[in-house]
């Protein structure tokens, strides 16, 4: 991938996340952000490489810490998430 | 197919559904739907680079991700609905972690093998400086919204903020432009960086700390998506620009509501301080019982209640329920205004309240609740201070002035829940106390609600 492309694909998405996320209700903020934080942990996948490329020790124990706290950012990310917004179609459910 | 094209191919459904799952999440009826879509494309992307062929050993990849599950599952699951602001700060930071950890290891991988570029020395600088001040950031914010740390130093000196800054660009200069395989800058500048967040976050809290979550959240998606540069991948470059733009959108939105810049909540000056309460307001306060509140309440027909900080450390979001339910069961309209930064994190009373069971369709952001308080009889504030101040609106000299408010003095009676009358965080006196159709009631929130409602069923 060339730096052109690479900051192609930049620009779009920053556009693309301002446009998806401009009009959300005060009930979603923190949602939103829990959940926009687990896809954040995204970077997980570079570390999986990192930690498993098995390039030196050094390389190796900065990309296990790496897969380590990505993995907690993602699962714990989106787990929260879910039990966030649970509470609020639980509710929806027993009322109808 | 090929590996490659397999893992590209799973990275470009990974990017659609966190697209989707970014578009689900902005709303109620779809919110949940969109999480599962992030969580969906999250595994898929984890699946895919697991057959990655330049990873050899898969040991410590299931050591490390067993790990992260457990304790990522463990917090998740336990945390109280209150703590929430504190665990959102923890995964935001280890986000940011993270992706430091994976420039370094790769930037020196990428060095050892003489592969290195300008591009690549860039990205992984940034990165380095990015993560690391979302890092120590969110650590910082995270022992301050546990209350464990409580100092405010350094606000008011931007001196030394900037002069952080000015080191730090000199280090990523000197990593992008002259040395391509320098290992040591990187180091300082992950040191630089892990400074910056804390010299940036030590002087944050109170009203503030909305705005403070949300921008980290951004950072930790910049540092992501730098973190792409570095592995030249598409994936981490989408993502994390998506999670960095909708971050800044959640920034704007909490600046807009406090009528302050971003630079200024950051970088601003102290407020000037202001002595204890008592002094300001003398004996012009009019303190209230329960058991008068109970007889106000009974003869109203409408009721606003405007929960604040106070409502979440107090923990008095089911006594509030209650409090409405007994309100509602002799038929008085309850509705709740919400300021966007009341408490410590973009929309943190919608979660607290959600958790005690109470109907969103209740809540009232500051657009709607506004023109209904001249309909109201009895206004509760509960913990609220900052964000009903009327010296926003009427004192032009005021730190606050411009912040758009709660116009709770509208309202033919306020009642406002307070366990003293020291100043909010921001430190500035509340002409709405010593107002003549407001009532002081010194209690804790969670008390003090109980109180009332024992005393309106008694009655």
């Amino acid at each position: 991938m060339t730096l052109l492309i690479a900051f192609t694909l930049f620009t779009l998405a920053v556009f693309l996340g301002l446009e998806l996320i401009s009009k959300v209700p005060a009930t979603l903020h923190t949602p939103l952000m829990s959940g926009s934080n687990a896809i954040s942990g995204i970077t997980l996948i570079g570390a999986l490489v990192s930690a498993g490329a098995d390039h030196s020790t050094l390389t190796t124990v900065l990309g296990f810490f790496a897969v380590v706290l990505a993995t907690i950012n993602v699962v714990g990310g989106f787990v929260v998430t879910n039990r966030m917004l649970s509470m609020f179609t639980k509710r929806k459910k027993r009322e109808s | 197919m090929s590996r490659a094209n397999v893992i590209d191919l799973g990275y470009l459904v990974a990017a659609v559904l966190f697209i989707v799952g970014l578009k689900g999440l902005g709303r109620p009826r779809t919110a949940p739907r969109g999480n599962l879509m992030g969580a969906t494309g999250m595994l898929i992307a984890v699946l895919v680079t697991l057959v990655d062929q330049s990873i050899l050993s898969y040991q410590f990849l299931a050591i490390g991700l067993a790990i992260g599950i457990a304790i990522g599952a463990l917090l998740a699951l336990r945390v109280q609905m209150t703590s929430m602001p504190e665990l959102v700060a923890l995964f935001n930071g280890f986000g940011g972690g993270a992706s430091v950890l994976v420039a370094a290891s790769s930037f020196i991988e990428i060095n050892e093998l003489g592969n290195s570029t300008g591009q690549i020395a860039v990205a992984a600088a940034v990165t380095s400086l990015v993560g690391a001040m979302t890092l120590s950031g969110s650590m910082i914010a995270f022992g301050k919204l546990q209350g464990r740390l409580t100092w405010n130093g350094f606000r008011g000196l931007p001196i030394v903020r900037i002069l952080v800054a000015l080191i730090s660009l000199a280090f990523a200069v000197q990593i992008g432009g002259f040395q391509p395989e320098g290992q040591l800058s990187l180091w300082l500048l992950i040191a630089g960086g892990f400074l910056l967040g804390i010299l940036c976050a030590v002087p944050i809290g109170g009203a503030d700390m909305p705005v403070v979550i949300a921008l980290l959240n951004a950072l930790s998606g910049v540092a992501a998506s730098t973190t792409g540069f570095v592995l030249d991948n598409s994936l981490l470059i989408i993502a994390g620009s998506l999670v960095g733009a909708s971050g800044l959108v959640l920034t704007q939105i909490m600046c807009k509501a406090m009528n302050r810049s971003l630079l200024d909540v950051l970088f601003g000056a102290a407020p000037s301080a202001v002595d204890s309460g008592d002094d300001i307001y003398g004996d012009q306060v009019t303190s209230t019982s329960a058991e008068e509140i109970a007889m106000l309440l009974e003869i109203a027909e409408r009721v606003v209640i405007v929960p604040g900080y106070g409502m979440a450390v107090a923990q008095a979001q089911h006594a509030v329920r209650e409090l409405m339910q007994t309100l509602q069961a002799s038929d008085v309209e309850v509705s709740f205004g919400i300021h966007p930064v009341a408490g410590r994190m973009p929309g943190h009373m919608n979660v607290l309240l959600a958790e005690a069971e109470i109907d969103y369709e209740h809540l009232l952001d500051m657009d709607q609740v506004n023109p209904t308080f001249k309909r109201a009889d009895v206004t509760i504030v509960i913990g609220a201070n900052d964000v009903v101040n009327p010296a926003a609106r009427n004192d032009p000299d005021s730190p606050i002035a411009g912040m758009p408010i709660l116009d709770v003095d509208d309202s033919r009676t306020v009642v406002v829940v307070k366990r003293s009358l020291s100043p909010g965080f921001a430190g500035i006196a509340n002409p709405l106390f010593i107002a003549d159709n407001t009532l002081l009631y010194f209690s804790d929130a969670r008390e003090g609600i109980l109180e009332v409602t024992k005393a309106l069923t008694e009655s």
